[in-house]
């Protein structure tokens, strides 16, 4: 069984600060981690590997530095990590990032692809089942639990209040909860391999058969025309007082606001 | 493509077991204000089986018609069939907008949809508008985990689509005796569609009240030190006639059900009464629930973001001052009750 894993490179947005002078990001001293929901589809991808010898490829787009984000996957064990890397992809929203995985996808051999719900940058869960129109493929979104059987994927499928047990022949593209598996850490052995041995395979534009206007900026039908901090709502009353004063200065306020 | 072939304000209903999901008059409310400003109509797209009883709601909430498909292959969800059932009635009826909640649901089949026609999609809208020059809809949205707002446009390519959380917008008070036609369209070829086999139906027993429903909540976060001391919260929320819920990192410690989670990663709620216990607020988390009517918050930490949002803000230890807090609520409601 071939599973191919599709990962992406976030800065850890809980660590992103917003300069209080200047209400603008501060990208510095973020630190870059592979995204949570992909790195369980990865943990997912690798138990199915451990139970049947699947080869695991991961895959990836972004920045040359996101060279790092795959080491750390082929030190978690999977066999081989590819990068999609081009100054032709940039900008790109989530539909020319979705074809242009795909283009790359349809050229590379799977019987499973997993991608994360979401990555916790942008949030939009849109790019696993954008990838998986763009191949004609079946997908599963919201995948809490995965097991195969035979040739087809038993998958766990989340809802807000309800779960449905889904069956679906494989080729088919699942996406990935956090939920769904806890990550095993980097083995040393696998860290001194990542960073000594293995090699990244890198694919550029010209490696890919897909028109200019499906890729980057100018395949992306959306645009971000403005993006600004929010403004804070006006900061009300703080007080420090002893529990049982502040007991009665709570149940004041309320009854002034009606609420009691 | 010519823009101008496309009009209309288009809102994907999503209903589960024959029940309409509250975010599908949410955006009708939305959809209505926007028509208003298009001049045009706001269309309620209705699908599922034997779901004609539903209609005369949505005419309610500010609907203007209903397209209904009806249909034995959309009894139970599956990307495939809603797909193709949504895919054909775009190229018929060419709305200039379409709408989606954000939901488990809207979250797979949009963009499955997006791809399809080939056009943008922008995820969990907070606030959307009309330009009035160019009558394009700039879609606003958090990104980086709220830290940052960015207005998207999708200029060349229509229909503009949106997916809007559960409990971002706010539904319209119900019209009465409104005229809404309902007109059933056929989509051929949904059964074929059916490539995924449902094995199992599973749904989760709660018999808690949902925090989006929740007039008053009492959050509990990180400070309030272990699973053992939430009967504190649900003390307070229970003399409140309220419910519990919970930051993300209460959730994530095992303290608080999934379901409890407010915040970029859980639900948006806007209760008129938001209690938070022990909770820093980190942006995500303030990102769900700063739209409430009055927010209390007591915590240790002077620093700490949730006394930023907080109408009245109290810098102590809530696992001293709940037990209190609650005891003085009874009393005071027993009081008006005598009274």
């Amino acid at each position: 069984m071939k599973i191919i894993v599709c990962v992406k490179q976030v800065p850890d947005t809980n660590e992103v600060r917003l300069d209080p002078v200047t209400g603008t990001l501060m990208r510095e001293g973020v630190p870059s981690i592979v995204n949570p929901d992909d790195k369980a589809g990865l943990e997912a991808a690798l138990r199915l590997k451990d139970q049947y010898g699947a080869h695991v490829t991961v895959l990836s787009m972004g920045p040359p530095q996101a060279d790092l984000a795959l080491r750390e996957t082929l030190a978690m064990g999977a066999d081989e990590a590819v990068l999609l890397t081009d100054k032709a992809f940039s900008g790109a929203d989530t539909w020319a990032t979705s074809s242009t995985l795909a283009s790359a996808l349809s050229d590379m051999e799977y019987d499973l692809i997993i991608t994360g719900r979401q990555a916790i940058d942008g949030d939009t869960a849109q790019v696993g089942p954008q990838i998986a129109e763009h191949l004609g493929l079946v997908n599963i979104s919201y995948a809490e639990d995965l097991r195969v059987e035979d040739d087809c994927v038993v998958v766990k499928r989340q809802f807000e209040d309800r779960y449905h047990i889904i069956k679906a022949k494989m080729p088919c593209l699942i996406t990935a909860l956090s939920e769904m598996c806890e990550p095993r850490y980097m083995t040393p052995g696998g860290i001194f391999d990542a960073y000594r041995s293995r090699e990244i395979k890198t694919l550029v534009r010209s490696d890919l058969k897909i028109d200019d206007d499906n890729i980057g900026l100018k395949g992306s039908p959306t645009r971000v025309v403005k993006s600004f901090t929010k403004a804070v709502k006006g900061k009300g009353t703080v007080v420090a007082l002893d529990a049982h004063d502040a007991v009665d200065w709570i149940t004041d306020r309320l009854q002034e606001k009606f609420i009691l | 493509m010519n823009k101008q072939d496309y009009k209309g304000v288009m809102i994907v209903v999503q209903q589960m077991d024959n029940r309409i999901s509250g975010v599908s008059y949410e955006l009708i409310g939305k959809g209505k204000e926007l028509a208003e400003a298009l001049r045009t109509e706001v269309t309620a797209v209705l699908l599922g089986y034997e779901v004609e009883s539903l209609c005369a709601a949505l005419g309610k909430y500010g609907a203007d018609r209903v397209l209904m498909v009806d249909d034995p292959a959309l009894e139970t969800y599956m990307t495939e069939p809603y797909a193709r059932a949504m895919a054909a009635i775009i190229e018929r009826f060419k709305p200039e907008i379409v709408l989606f909640g954000a939901t488990a649901i809207g979250r797979d089949l949009a963009p499955r949809l997006s791809a399809r026609v080939h056009t943008g999609l922008t995820a969990d809208c907070t606030k959307l508008e009309i330009d009035p020059e160019t009558r394009d809809l700039m879609m606003t949205r958090p990104a980086f985990g709220g830290n940052i707002m960015a207005t998207i446009l999708c200029s060349n390519h229509r229909p503009q689509m949106a997916t809007v959380r559960p409990g971002v917008m706010q539904r319209i008070a119900p019209l009465e005796s409104v005229e809404c036609p309902v007109e059933r369209v056929r989509v051929d070829g949904l059964a074929e569609g059916k490539n995924v086999e449902i094995l199992e139906i599973v749904k989760k027993e709660n018999k808690r009240q949902d925090i989006q429903e929740a007039k008053v909540l009492v959050s509990g976060g990180r400070g309030m030190g272990g699973p053992e001391n939430f009967s504190m919260l649900e003390k307070l929320a229970d003399a409140l006639g309220g419910t519990v819920s919970s930051s993300r990192a209460s959730v994530d410690a095992g303290w608080a059900e999934k379901d409890r989670q407010v915040g970029q990663t859980g639900k948006t709620v806007r209760p008129n009464l938001y209690i938070a216990c022990g909770i820093s607020g980190a942006i995500q988390h303030l990102a769900g629930m700063e739209e409430s009517d009055v927010i209390v918050a007591i915590n240790k930490d002077p620093a700490a973001p949730i006394f930023d949002v907080a109408d009245f803000g109290v810098v102590g230890d809530a696992l001293k001052i709940l037990p209190l807090l609650t005891e003085s609520i009874k009393a005071i409601r027993a009081e008006k009750k005598g009274a």
